[in-house]
């Protein structure tokens, strides 16, 4: 058998074909709400966020402090033996600058970019990193390997969420 | 007693479309029933059905394996569904293989559909949520992220310049040139794609595969059977898959480990010692361009660092000494997610029998791999072919 | 002959209506631990974990992601399967049977209580063009199922409330299920009526849980345990999708998924052959569609049978003496594996109070909920 053009299915249509109603069809978005339970280990994590602090999970047979922190070491397969505060700085493992939301569509002219990157927390076992976002900083003078600190949101506007860290900002000198 | 040795028989695809008229059902009936014609064969001789397709949410319906069962011929047969994510594609024929190994089936029919377009306006909505619900979406992240932090860290880690790496969006765009499937086909220069618009450095937009609709299928024959179907089986020789930690960014993102566990796997199974010189013809995954390089390292077809330079040497050219992606790839063909891997799967197959018409690659090779990706960076899918 | 495959250890969370101190992670890792410390092994010693999500019931838009950390399976050969735990059991045999595998490890989990907007998930599941603009809710479909099926005479309304009152009286003498009730015919029928005729009482109220097996291959089988429980066979199918054209009364999937696990097995004579059955009852006539569809019954003869105590524990046939769907709870596609769980205790004996006496052959059967046409069936023995 050889592939031919002609004998394959699919017929392409234009987005414009469906703003023009030439091709009829039915929208409808899903209202669909989850409420998770995040256990201990990511509990406790929330609730030191709100705190102000990053807290991580030991395992003493591999010795690897674990952010986010787990109650069972996923290599070892046994329970996490001790809650140990780490800091909230750290350095950057890999970044983008980013000018699309996350629907696709693109940010707003003027508007400046998304600067996800992952950072390696002090404190954590070497190469144990988070999603963040970076801030007050310039997209171009970004660098893999740079210091970084979190920034906080003000104590009563924190709520338990990963966004109580507004970004994190290189640290100075 | 060994497993039952398990060949690919038949195959069939639909183009790949950004938008397409036809449901996902609709889909995967083009493409099974032409699996089934291109083997002589009618759904009444398929004794099991295994179905790939990704995300619910592109399509907005729940349990969308049940919706898509009578479209991929699964009425009133033996039908499940898999999905590894990205790695479904890939996956398919494995599931299949486990039909037919097992000795519980002589056949089945391996379909893979997708209807991404349905996710309106842009499928990459549905993707926010493959990441942790508590720690990382309420960071608002798109898909996107988690290549460029890849590409970025992947470059850095071996100073590969975006330049080099869209050479592999140049080869792939132009080898679809020859795919009769293929949605995205074009001669485009390392400029147009240094040009195009910045999605998430160091991510431009031709660095990406576009969203697709489209499906594929292939029909699975156990030894005995395919000797009534056809005289040019090709062999799954090897099978391997393999899944990664789900906290992604406490990984080394610079080299997939996930994929070389994966091809040792299906090496180990096919007892292909030498890679590099074994694996003649390959279709690792390329949803982003620097992927196709990422894969070749995991896949040990590449020394760490040195996928690159194979591409800069022309190796990896279709009429190159180890062509990657003649069929045009995820880059050039589309990338409608599951239908994709299942592609790949169908494009050494043909090539495997001499028959990729204008996508022939010389030296008639006997022995191939297909390649998928998928998850958080996570999982790696692997299958090995011979004639 | 085809090579035997064993269950070999198993591990459960209790099956409860909320689970507010553990995340998915954890409920998993806790089945995982107690079914591996069963069968003595590592998560390093299996060959590969198959694991049971649907991506709207996580929540997640690729579930698969967060399958493996929580089972031991870093960096190991996994996968998912978008549907029932016996689905996965099947894949899970089939590992086992091309001899490459030696012990796979199968799981499923429910987190009901997470779901907060169950009924709008399952409209969801109905075709979007032809279903969904109807504003038909799947409670519906499930009323107009059990319309046709008391309609053609095959059980009467009574019959139906008499499998609530069987299963959730069977569930007081479960510790983990979480539904066990002393419930009269009278209370269901006099139910809030959700969609007529089904009521209240009749749908299995949602549970969480989790549970993990280890399965293996014959030759393993003696060192693993030392009261394995066989797979016999496994069978599944799927009927029509689309509301428009499938068949009401009848349980086409059910029946052609026994034939198949029934012909893998060598029963010829169900009724005769299997000594216990877990069967689906997410809706109450379900129950007696499916033993009908089974062939554990004639076609009519599930309901006068449950009506005289034949399925009842001490039965000539006990069915869902664990409670069932309607008594331990709805677990989604951890259904299944609480069906084939009650299996294992029976088989091995370690049923406690609800022990089945002389039960050599056990069905458990998974049908994978409205609006669904899929099924799976798994017999076991000692």
């Amino acid at each position: 058998m050889e592939l031919d053009k002609k004998e394959l299915g699919a017929t392409h249509y234009k987005e414009s074909a469906l703003k023009e109603g030439k091709l009829l069809s039915l929208a409808k978005q899903p209202k669909l709400q989850y409420a998770w339970d995040n256990g201990p280990a990511i509990g406790r994590y929330l609730e030191e966020l709100k705190e102000g602090r990053i807290i991580a999970r030991k395992c003493n047979k591999c010795r690897r402090i674990m952010i986010p922190p787990r109650m069972f070491c996923e290599l070892c397969w046994r329970p996490t033996d001790e809650w140990v505060y780490v800091k909230d700085t750290g350095k950057v493992n890999t970044f983008s600058i980013c000018y699309v939301n996350w629907d696709a569509s693109r940010i707003k002219k003027g508007d400046k970019p998304h600067l996800p990157a992952v950072i390696e927390i002090d404190g954590a076992s070497e190469g144990m990193g988070i999603l963040h976002v970076l801030g007050e900083v310039e997209p171009e003078k970004i660098k893999i390997g740079m210091k970084v600190k979190a920034a906080w949101k003000k104590p009563e506007e924190r709520e338990g969420a990963i966004t109580d860290i507004l970004y994190f900002k290189p640290v100075r000198g | 007693m060994a497993y039952q040795k398990v060949a690919i028989v038949g195959a069939g695809i639909t183009k790949f479309v950004r938008r397409a008229q036809e449901t996902g059902k609709e889909l995967a009936f083009q493409a099974s029933k032409m699996a089934l014609d291109s083997c002589g064969m009618t759904i009444d001789d398929i004794e099991s059905v295994s179905l790939g397709t990704a995300p619910d949410a592109f399509d907005g319906v729940h349990m969308k394996g049940e919706y898509l069962s009578d479209g991929s011929g699964g009425w009133r047969k033996p039908y499940m569904r898999q999905f590894v994510g990205g790695g479904t594609g890939v996956f398919a024929p494995i599931h299949g293989w486990l039909h037919v190994a097992s000795g519980m089936f002589d056949t089945c029919l391996v379909v893979c559909s997708e209807k991404m377009s349905s996710c309106y306006p842009h499928p990459q909505g549905a993707f926010k949520t493959i990441f942790d619900h508590t720690t990382e979406q309420a960071l608002d992240p798109t898909l996107i992220w988690i290549f460029a932090l890849e590409m970025n860290r992947f470059m850095s880690t071996y100073g590969i310049t975006k330049e080099e790496i869209a050479q592999v969006s140049v080869k792939n765009k132009k080898n679809a040139m020859d795919h009769p499937a293929a949605q995205l086909p074009m001669e485009i220069t390392v400029d147009d794609v240094m040009n195009s618009e910045t999605l998430a450095w160091p991510v431009n937009r031709l660095d990406i595969s576009p969203a697709s609709d489209g499906a594929a299928a292939i029909v699975l024959a156990s030894e005995h059977a395919s000797k009534r179907i056809t005289d040019k089986p090709v062999w799954i020789d090897g099978v391997g898959w393999n899944l990664d930690t789900a906290y992604w960014a406490t990984r080394d993102l610079s080299y997939p480990r996930y994929v070389e566990k994966a091809a040792r796997m299906a090496y180990d199974m096919a007892g292909v010692v030498e890679p590099k010189r074994e694996i003649e013809i390959a279709e690792p995954y390329d949803p982003f361009d620097y992927k196709e390089l990422h894969h070749m390292e995991g896949l040990q077809l590449a020394d760490r660092g040195k996928a690159v330079e194979m591409l800069l040497d022309g190796v990896t050219q279709r009429d190159g000494d180890r062509p990657m992606c003649p069929s045009g790839g995820a880059l050039g063909v589309g990338n409608p997610i599951a239908a994709t891997g299942l592609m790949k799967v169908i494009e050494i197959f043909l090539q495997l029998r001499g028959e990729a018409g204008k996508r022939q690659v010389p030296g008639s090779p006997r022995c191939g791999l297909a390649q998928a990706w998928g998850d958080l960076m996570q999982v790696g899918t692997v299958v090995v072919l011979r004639r | 002959m085809r090579e035997k495959v064993a269950i070999a250890g198993i591990g459960y969370t209790a099956f409860t209506s909320v689970s507010p101190g553990s995340s998915y992670r954890e409920l998993t890792y806790e089945a995982a631990v107690k079914a591996y410390d069963e069968a003595g092994i590592e998560p390093k010693d299996v060959d590969s974990f198959i694991c049971t999500s649907e991506d709207f019931l996580e929540g997640y838009s690729i579930s698969d992601e967060y399958c493996n950390d929580q089972l031991g399976a870093v960096l190991k050969p996994a996968q998912t399967i978008p549907g029932d735990f016996i689905h996965s059991l099947a894949v899970g045999m089939m590992h086992v049977l091309t001899e490459r595998f030696d012990i796979v490890v199968v799981q499923a989990l429910s987190k009901a209580s997470n779901m907060k907007t169950i009924p709008e998930m399952i409209n969801f599941a109905l075709d979007p063009v032809l279903n969904r603009p109807l504003d038909i809710t799947a409670y519906m479909v499930a009323g107009l199922e059990m319309n046709r099926f008391l309609a053609e005479e095959r059980a009467t309304r009574k019959q139906c409330a008499a499998v609530v009152v069987k299963n959730k009286a069977n569930a007081l003498l479960n510790p983990v299920a979480a539904y066990g009730a002393r419930v009269s015919i009278d209370h269901v029928l006099d139910s809030e009526p959700i969609a007529e005729p089904v009521c209240l009482l009749d749908v299995a109220p949602y549970a969480d849980g989790a549970v993990v097996m280890v399965l293996c291959s014959e030759k393993l089988a003696p060192s693993l345990s030392d009261r394995p429980v066989w797979i016999n066979g496994v069978g599944w199918s799927s009927d029509s999708p689309t509301l428009e054209s499938r068949e009401w009364t009848d349980a086409v999937a059910v029946r052609l998924a026994g034939d198949m696990a029934y012909k893998m097995a060598g029963i010829a004579c169900p009724a005769k052959d299997v000594d216990l059955a877990e069967v689906n009852d997410e809706i109450s006539f379900k129950e007696l569609q499916h033993l009908e569809a089974l062939r554990l019954f004639d076609p009519g003869q599930a309901g006068k049978a449950t009506e005289d105590g034949r399925t009842s524990p001490g039965g000539t046939l006990p069915v869902n003496v664990s409670g069932g769907g309607l008594g331990v709870g709805h677990l989604f596609e951890c259904s299944g594996a609480q069906k084939v769980l009650e299996l294992v205790l029976q088989l091995r004996g370690e049923a406690g109070e609800r022990q089945v006496s002389d039960a050599s052959v056990g069905l458990a059967q998974a049908w994978r909920g409205i609006p669904s046409t899929s099924a799976a069936v798994a017999i076991l023995s000692n």
